[in-house]
């Protein structure tokens, strides 16, 4: 296949270039700004849908404890913000100790010929949809957490407030662990790039001064990639808090703001996937609209910040025309 | 510490196998050839795995050539500051939780019909529902595609510029030839992680137990048959939901191990 | 440069992926193309949302009108809560609704022009999963409200030992199942607890509410699904979902003073108690059949209503003369027998009485389309 062909006119100038460059870069500009425009509509959709309840509530709205769409209506996110929060601390306080050790694992000990499968197989966890795991977490997770794990954690720890009421399974804890379950691949797989992007003369200079091999991955490695980690952490926080499926099936969804991780609670994904088409009054649609642009600022905030840390260690790629 | 870290990776892959598991042997109970002719109404998951086929297809259909021609702009042409811009807001539109695309999908088809442009019943229709997923999916494909064609090295876009074709022949006839297997393993991700998607097509497409009915009519999606036979207190459709579940996992692994493949290929053959 | 195009990596890579392509083309078009289920006939599609409390019976009815019309209409009526379905009937997105809560004043006014049409009576049980009790539990409305309050905490409380003398309750703890959703159910069931407790607040009653304790599942199968899912559980969920799920419900104590079990025929002599009803287009308001007379009434019965616009042509332009027809003909099938109700008892919903039937015939009769009316 000959780049030149024999062509005529128009044909002609297209084929040379003359108006084919042009026409094609000024065609994909267009479609790229047309991705953009699209946000532009969501945002200018989103925010004039919430405007009804932004201009009701102000500020309250993100202090307001309580959630009444009967008059008097009053709507506000705290129990809601305070749930996502507290699934998402869950998550990273189990996953993330788990998803490094698993970086570790796949980048600095494990034998080559286990590392491939193995990456492949913790990239399956992340290829399982959500709604699949908030299955699994009704049907096996939580009945073992009813029976074995809740129940032994209140035995050791039923002093602290966090861990008293009737474990039943169904709740935050449990919709906790599974987001930490959902995170870990997200988390792994960039701390392990973040773990590879270290010079390998920070390990050679650890080990010709001594240390052993947990030394140096704990003094050079880990502490060269800290920033990188740190932003795998921050990106899976931001999984995390827009999950909404596997949640919504195991954590409750109760309005109210406890302390035990032993009972129910909501996020913001899991109320309005609940109760969008429920809302009756304009002004609770509207709210809940707004309750989405809060949580789209939050996980928007949250993978700027991501990406800040993540900056140098992502950045790669050799070819730029 | 070796022991450790490897406890680790065990620890992630117990609730793995116990997902792979329950969801084979629970969800075998299921399969017969009855599960894939009957509607949800019957018991079966016909119109689910129809009404995913469709909704993937057309997303696929929009989303692929515009995400990927995103992908070629900020690749080639965006290495100025009005490229970066793009780039950034384009990443701001894959961080978009699933649901708010959802809820803007809704709003907006809401919209239209207070307006008048279109009929307010389209708001639950499958048209909705692409709307929704190609929001998600267009932003995603874009980056893969962007980050697949910076991988093509310098030289052989210089090589190509330098026999005299014209620049737009060398990026579609050399520079993404050269990015295939990245650019489609980008789009087949793209494709596993919009066809699990549950939470936008809730307030999109709705449900429904019949046979696909047309774009302006609501549609039937496997991730919403799982969770709406998950919930319910008949337990053979509890145990519908794990055949379904298993459907759905084993078209998720098999978009995967397919990229994998087409890496291999183009890798083998290099 | 030929060499960059003639190798084998890229065109088998090309090959692999023009392969997929065509695939997935041609599934799509013999998805849309309908080629899963060759059909000649013009479908008519109707599209209704709402209650899940009659859903049994009106997904019942989909299929079977189904059948009736050689195919030619398709009802998909979808169980997401009264509350979604009073939305979505006021903004226009589907033909139909269905709600166990009528319209109160301010739903009303949002939505001028929807007649109530009744096309069932079903009734609220009191179901429970406790391993060591059968089904036939004594509670009443009181106990019930103490218990949904959260006073009462645990199966062997006083009060509940006392309605039932000589069955060892056992001592865990109460988990309460309530509604998460917008749902006609939690307001015929808050309504009652509200009757039969003076001290229950009034902010307490309605389709959505702020429940001091318990967990919260969506739609009636989702409520009945949970308490199954939980031991020691208490929940409130329509009578149909707990005969095919073979649950365990507690006998209401009536205002006579006998404990009833939920059944076809306690409801149905709650039905027949029913008060005199507004014209279809009126306020439904005040419509109740809570605690009816007569000693074997079941106490916590309602009527769920199909909200349909009087004047189809305001309902927007995918609302045809045809579909308009169709959905005035599936209506008069569903109210009467030969039509829905004839499979209303095998669903263990009561069928319609008689005043009823004629009231909806009135109301049917009195859809427009274009100011002519539909069905003579």
């Amino acid at each position: 296949m000959l780049p030149f062909r024999k062509s005529r006119g128009v044909g002609r100038l297209i084929t040379a270039g003359a108006l084919g460059d042009p026409l094609f870069q000024w065609f994909s500009t267009v479609v790229a700004f047309g991705v953009i425009g699209l946000l532009v509509v969501i945002t200018v959709i989103l925010s004039l849908a919430a405007s009804e309840s932004i201009r009701a509530f102000g500020l309250g709205f993100l202090t307001g404890a309580v959630w009444n769409p009967v008059p008097p209506l009053v709507f506000g996110s705290l129990p809601f913000v305070y749930g996502t929060l507290v699934t998402s601390a869950l998550a990273l306080l189990f996953g993330v100790p788990i998803s490094i050790g698993i970086a570790i694992f796949l980048s600095e000990l494990s034998p080559p010929w286990l590392r491939i499968p193995l990456t492949y197989v913790v990239e399956l966890l992340a290829a399982v949809p959500s709604v699949v795991y908030g299955l699994w977490g009704i049907f096996v997770l939580g009945p073992v957490m009813r029976a074995s794990v809740e129940p032994v954690v209140q035995g050791i720890f039923g002093f602290l407030p966090i861990f008293q009421g009737n474990p039943i399974g169904t709740d935050k804890f449990t919709a906790g662990v599974i987001l930490a379950i959902m995170i870990i691949p997200t988390i792994s797989a960039v701390s392990r790039e973040a773990l590879l992007a270290v010079p390998e003369n920070q390990r050679e200079a650890a080990l010709s001064l001594g240390a052993t091999r947990w030394e140096t991955t704990r003094l050079a490695v880990l502490r060269y990639a800290r920033a990188g980690i740190f932003g795998a952490v921050i990106l899976g926080l931001g999984r995390a808090v827009g999950e909404t499926m596997a949640v919504t099936m195991t954590i409750g969804n109760r309005n109210a703001i406890s302390v035990s991780l032993f009972d129910q609670g909501q996020t913001i994904a899991s109320w309005i996937a609940n109760n969008f088409l429920n809302a009756t009054d304009p002004l609770e649609l509207s709210a809940l609209i707004e309750l989405g642009l809060v949580l789209m600022l939050m996980s928007l905030v949250i993978n700027i910040f991501a990406r800040l840390m993540l900056g140098r260690v992502l950045r790669r790629g050799e070819g730029s025309a | 510490m070796n022991l450790g870290a490897f406890f680790c990776v065990v620890i992630a892959l117990i609730p793995l196998g116990s997902l792979l598991f329950e969801a084979t042997v629970r969800g075998i109970r299921s399969i017969s050839p009855g599960f894939f002719a009957l509607t949800t109404a019957n018991g079966g998951i016909g119109n689910a795995i129809q009404g995913t086929l469709i909704l993937i297809g057309l997303t696929a259909a929009i989303a692929l050539p515009v995400g990927i021609l995103t992908g070629i702009y900020l690749a080639e042409y965006g290495k100025n500051r009005v490229g970066a811009a793009i780039r950034f807001f384009v990443d701001v539109m894959t961080q978009i939780p699933s649901i708010v695309v959802g809820i803007f999908a809704f709003s907006l088809l809401l919209e239209l019909g207070a307006i008048g442009i279109v009929s307010s019943r389209l708001v639950f229709s499958t048209t909705t529902g692409v709307i929704a997923l190609s929001t998600i999916m267009i932003p995603f494909v874009a980056r893969t595609s962007e980050e697949a064609l910076r991988l093509v090295p310098i030289s052989t876009r210089e090589s190509a510029l330098a026999l005299g074709i014209p620049r737009y022949r060398a990026i579609l006839r050399v520079v993404l030839p050269s990015a295939s297997s990245a650019v489609i393993t980008g789009a087949l991700l793209g494709i596993a992680r919009v066809g699990g998607e549950t939470a936008p097509l809730l307030m999109t497409c709705l449900g429904s137990g019949y046979w696909f009915e047309g774009l302006d009519q609501p549609c039937e999606s496997l991730p919403h048959t799982i969770y709406v036979f998950a919930l319910g207190p008949d337990s053979a459709l509890n145990q519908a939901a794990w055949g379904a579940s298993l459907i759905l996992v084993l078209m998720m692994l098999g978009i995967a191990i397919a990229s994998r493949v087409v890496i291999r290929l183009r890798a083998g053959t290099r | 440069m030929e060499r960059l195009h003639r190798a084998s990596g890229p065109r088998r890579t090309w090959i692999v992926a023009a392969v997929v392509a065509v695939v997935a083309i041609l599934v799509a078009i013999a998805a849309l193309a309908g080629l899963f289920n060759p059909s000649p006939v013009q479908k008519t599609s109707l599209l209704g949302s709402g209650a899940t409390f009659p859903y049994p019976l009106i997904t019942k009815w989909s299929s079977a009108y189904f059948n009736e019309t050689g195919g030619r209409v398709q009802v998909n009526y979808q169980g997401i809560g009264s509350g979604a379905g009073i939305q979505a009937i006021t903004a226009k997105t589907v033909d139909f609704a269905g709600s166990d809560a009528p319209l109160n004043p301010s739903e009303r006014a949002a939505a001028p022009g929807l007649l109530h049409i009744p096309e069932t009576i079903g009734a609220v049980t009191a179901a429970y999963n406790v391993a060591s009790l059968s089904s036939g539990l004594n509670l009443t409305g009181h106990v019930l409200g103490e218990i949904f309050l959260g006073k009462i905490t645990t199966w062997n409380h006083a009060n509940i030992s006392a309605l039932n003398p000589g069955v060892s309750l056992p001592s865990s703890t109460i988990t309460v199942v309530h509604r998460s959703d917008s749902s006609g159910t939690t307001f015929v069931w808050t309504s009652y607890l509200r009757l039969e407790n003076p001290g229950w607040d009034p902010r307490l009653v309605g389709k959505s509410i702020n429940w001091p304790v318990g967990i919260g599942a969506s739609a009636n199968a989702g409520v009945a699904g949970k308490i199954l899912t939980t031991p020691d559980s208490i929940g409130y969920v329509e009578l149909a979902y707990t005969v095919q799920n073979s649950m365990k419900v507690a006998d209401v104590r009536n205002p006579v003073g006998n404990f009833i079990s939920p059944t076809l025929a306690s409801v149905a002599a709650a039905a027949a108690s029913a008060p005199a009803l507004p014209s279809p287009d009126g306020d439904w308001n005040n419509v109740t059949i809570l605690n009816a007379a007569g000693a074997t009434s079941y106490p916590i019965a309602s009527f769920t209503y199909l909200l349909v616009y009087k004047q189809l042509n305001t309902v927007g332009t995918s609302m045809t003369q045809a579909k308009a027809q169709a959905l005035v003909d599936f209506l008069w099938w569903g109210v009467h027998d030969p039509g829905g109700q004839q499979y209303s008892a095998g669903l263990v919903y009561p069928p319609l009485p008689a005043t009823v039937v004629t009231l909806d015939e009135q109301a049917i009769r009195s859809i427009t389309f274009n100011g002519q009316t539909l069905h003579s």
